[in-house]
C-alpha cells in the first residue's frame, strides 16, 4: 500500500493535510492519532469509503475510489461503528457474508481463529462486546483478503477481552495478512505493531518502529528517589548533581547513561548507608513520546 | 463449496433473500406489524361493518376489506418493515460493512425486495384464506392473475419509496413514528379502513394522488361482481408505475450506505 500527499479539505480546513505511507506486505501497520486528526478520514478513504481532495493513494496496486468487486474480494474491513446482523446467529452471519465472496474461507474454520466456537449457534446481537468484535474480525476475514483493516478494534472493552482480541490480530500475522491498526491506544500499537505511524493535525508526525518511535530510543531516562530526612540533593557527588531536573521532595535525574549513574547513586548511597526504597529507573513509555508529540501548540 | 456470488446475480440475489427472510422471521415486532396486525384489523372491521351492503348486486363492505387489507398487509411487508429495518441497518453499521464487501449494491436492493414480496405474499394469502372461509369473501379464480400482478407491483413500489422515504429519516427511534404518521392518514382516506363509497368525494380525489389508494383500488377491482378480464386495472398500476419512478429518483440521488449520524 502506498500514499503520497493525501489530502482532504471539508470547507476551508484540511482535514487531512499532505501524507505519505508506505505499508509492506505482510506488515502490522499501526496509525496512531487522538480524535479529529484525521485518522478515521485516511482510513475511510484507503478504504474506499471516502472520495480525497489530491494526492496518490494505490491500495493492492488499485486506487481504492475505483475499488471493484475484484478488488473488494482481496480487502476486509472491520468498522470502527459496525453492530451485528440482526436476527442471524454468528455461524449464519458468516454464511451470509461467505457467500459475497468467490473463495471464501472455511466458515467453521474462521469461527473457531475467532474463539468463537461455542457462540456459534447463539444470536450476534446476544454476544458481549468483546465478542461481537472478534465476530467483526471474523467476517472481515470470511473472504479471505490479503489486507484487512482494523478500526479501533478493542475501543470500550476491559482488559481480559483485549488480551483475547489481540491475540485474534496475532493470529492474522500468522496467516501473513497485513493489518492496518488504527487505535489510541499505546499499549496496543507497541503490543501488536511491527511499524506505527503517528497523524496529528492532519499531519504525520513520527513514523518508525516500537521502540524508536519519535527518537524514543534516544530519549533521556528519569531517576528517581527520596532522600532521607537530613540529606538533601546538595550532598549528592557532582557528576549526579549535574543531572538533577527536579527536586520537590522526590529528586528526580535525568540521563542518557542510567546504567552509570544508577551505579553511582547506589555506591554513593551504601557508602553512607542510606536506602533508597522508592527508586525507580524509567524509559520513556511509547505515551510519553506519543503526547509529546501530539501536543496541541498552546 | 461453490458460493452465491460464484454461482451467478439471481443466486446471489436469492441468496441475499433467505437471510433476509430469516432474520425478519425472528424479528418478533416485525412479525406483528406485518402479519398480526393487518389480521386483527380485517377481523375488527369485518366483525362491526362486514355485512353493510355498500354497492350495488349486495356488494358487502367486508368485500371491500379483505382487498383493503391486503393492500394494507403488502404496503407493511415493503414500506413500514422496509424502511425501519433498512435505517437500523444503516444507523448501526451494518449496510456500510456489507458494501465492504465484493457483493454489489442491486443484489443487496433486490434481495431485500424480493423478501418483501414474499412476506407480502404470505400475508395476503392468510388474509384471503381468513376472508374466504370466515367471511364467505371470493375471488374469483380468473382474477388472481390480476391481482397477483397488482399486488407485486405494489410490493415493488412500496418497496422502492421504502428505500426513498429511509433517505428522511436520521435516526432508528424515529423510522417507527414517521412510518406511521405517514401511513395511518392515508389508509384512512384510501378506502382500507372505511369503504370508499362512504368517504366524501374530494378526499376520494385528496386520496387519488397517493399510491396508496392506487393499491387498494386494483385489489379491490378484482373482488367486485361487475369485474371482466383477468381482473387489472391498468390506470392503478399506471400511478404505482409513476410513483415507482419518482421513488427510484430520489433513492438514486439520496440513497446512502453510511450511516447519517457519523457522516453528519
Amino acid at each position: 500500500m502506498s500514499v503520497h500527499g493525501l489530502r482532504k479539505r471539508y470547507g476551508q480546513v484540511d482535514a487531512v493535510a499532505g501524507i505519505d505511507l508506505q505499508i509492506e506486505r505482510g506488515e502490522i501497520f499501526a496509525f496512531l492519532g487522538p480524535n479529529g486528526a484525521g485518522k478515521t478520514t485516511t482510513v475511510e478513504i484507503l478504504e474506499g469509503f471516502r472520495t480525497r481532495t489530491s494526492g496518490e493513494v494505490s491500495v493492492l496496486g488499485v486506487d481504492p475510489a475505483n475499488g471493484d468487486a475484484a478488488w473488494r474480494d482481496r480487502v476486509g474491513a472491520v468498522l470502527q461503528e459496525s453492530n451485528a446482523e440482526p436476527g442471524l446467529t454468528v455461524r449464519e452471519s458468516l454464511q451470509l457474508y461467505a457467500g459475497y465472496y468467490r473463495a471464501p474461507r472455511d466458515i467453521e474454520e474462521t469461527i473457531a481463529l475467532a474463539g468463537l466456537d461455542e457462540k456459534a449457534d447463539t444470536l450476534a446481537p446476544q454476544l458481549s462486546g468483546g465478542q461481537r468484535r472478534r465476530l467483526d474480525v471474523a467476517l472481515a476475514l470470511i473472504g479471505d483478503p490479503e489486507l484487512i483493516f482494523l478500526d479501533e478494534p478493542t475501543t470500550g472493552f476491559d482488559p481480559s477481552a483485549r488480551r483475547t482480541a489481540w491475540h485474534v490480530i496475532e493470529g492474522l500475522r500468522q496467516l501473513g495478512k497485513t493489518v492496518f491498526l488504527t487505535t489510541h491506544y499505546m499499549d496496543e500499537a507497541e503490543e501488536l505493531a511491527d511499524r506505527i505511524a503517528v497523524i496529528a493535525g492532519g499531519r504525520i508526525v513520527a513514523e518508525g518502529a516500537p521502540g524508536t518511535l519519535g527518537g524514543r530510543n534516544r530519549m533521556a531516562s528519569t531517576i528517581r528517589f527520596t532522600l532521607p530526612e537530613g540529606t538533601g540533593a546538595d550532598d549528592l557527588p557532582p557528576d549526579l548533581r549535574a543531572l538533577l531536573a527536579g527536586d520537590d521532595g522526590r529528586v528526580t535525574l535525568t540521563t542518557d547513561t542510567p546504567l552509570v549513574h544508577v551505579r553511582a547513586l547506589a555506591e554513593w548511597a551504601l557508602e553512607r548507608g542510606i536506602d533508597l526504597p522508592d527508586l525507580d529507573v524509567r524509559r520513556p513509555t511509547l505515551e510519553d513520546v506519543y503526547l509529546e508529540l501530539t501536543e496541541e501548540p498552546a | 463449496m461453490t458460493t452465491a456470488a460464484a454461482r451467478g446475480p439471481l443466486a446471489l440475489v436469492l441468496h441475499q433473500a433467505r437471510f433476509d427472510v430469516r432474520a425478519f422471521i425472528r424479528n418478533r415486532q416485525a412479525r406483528f406489524f406485518t402479519l398480526i396486525l393487518p389480521l386483527l384489523f380485517l377481523v375488527i372491521f369485518t366483525s362491526v361493518f362486514g355485512n353493510d351492503i355498500v354497492g350495488p348486486g349486495d356488494t358487502k363492505a367486508s368485500a371491500f376489506y379483505v382487498p383493503g387489507i391486503s393492500a394494507m398487509a403488502v404496503i407493511a411487508a415493503s414500506f413500514i418493515n422496509l424502511v425501519i429495518s433498512i435505517t437500523v441497518l444503516r444507523e448501526e453499521g451494518i449496510l456500510k460493512r456489507r458494501r465492504a464487501t465484493p457483493v454489489p449494491a442491486w443484489a443487496l436492493i433486490a434481495g431485500r425486495t424480493l423478501m418483501a414480496i414474499a412476506v407480502s405474499a404470505a400475508s395476503v394469502v392468510v388474509l384471503l384464506l381468513v376472508g374466504r372461509f370466515a367471511y364467505s369473501v371470493h375471488l374469483p379464480a380468473r382474477h388472481i392473475p390480476g391481482f397477483a400482478i397488482t399486488a407485486v407491483v405494489g410490493s415493488i413500489t412500496f418497496c422502492v419509496l421504502g428505500y426513498a422515504f429511509s433517505t428522511a429519516i436520521s435516526n432508528e427511534d424515529a423510522a417507527q413514528p414517521m412510518v406511521q404518521a405517514v401511513m395511518l392518514p392515508l389508509y384512512f382516506i384510501s378506502g382500507i379502513f372505511i369503504v370508499p363509497t362512504q368517504l366524501p368525494v374530494w378526499l376520494r380525489n385528496v386520496a387519488k394522488v397517493f399510491p396508496v389508494q392506487h393499491l387498494a383500488h386494483g385489489l379491490q377491482h378484482a373482488f367486485q361482481p361487475g369485474t371482466t378480464g383477468i381482473g387489472i386495472v391498468w390506470s392503478d398500476l399506471g400511478v404505482l408505475g409513476i410513483w415507482l419512478a419518482i421513488g427510484l429518483g430520489v433513492a438514486l440521488r439520496r440513497f446512502s450506505w453510511l450511516p447519517k449520524a457519523a457522516t453528519g
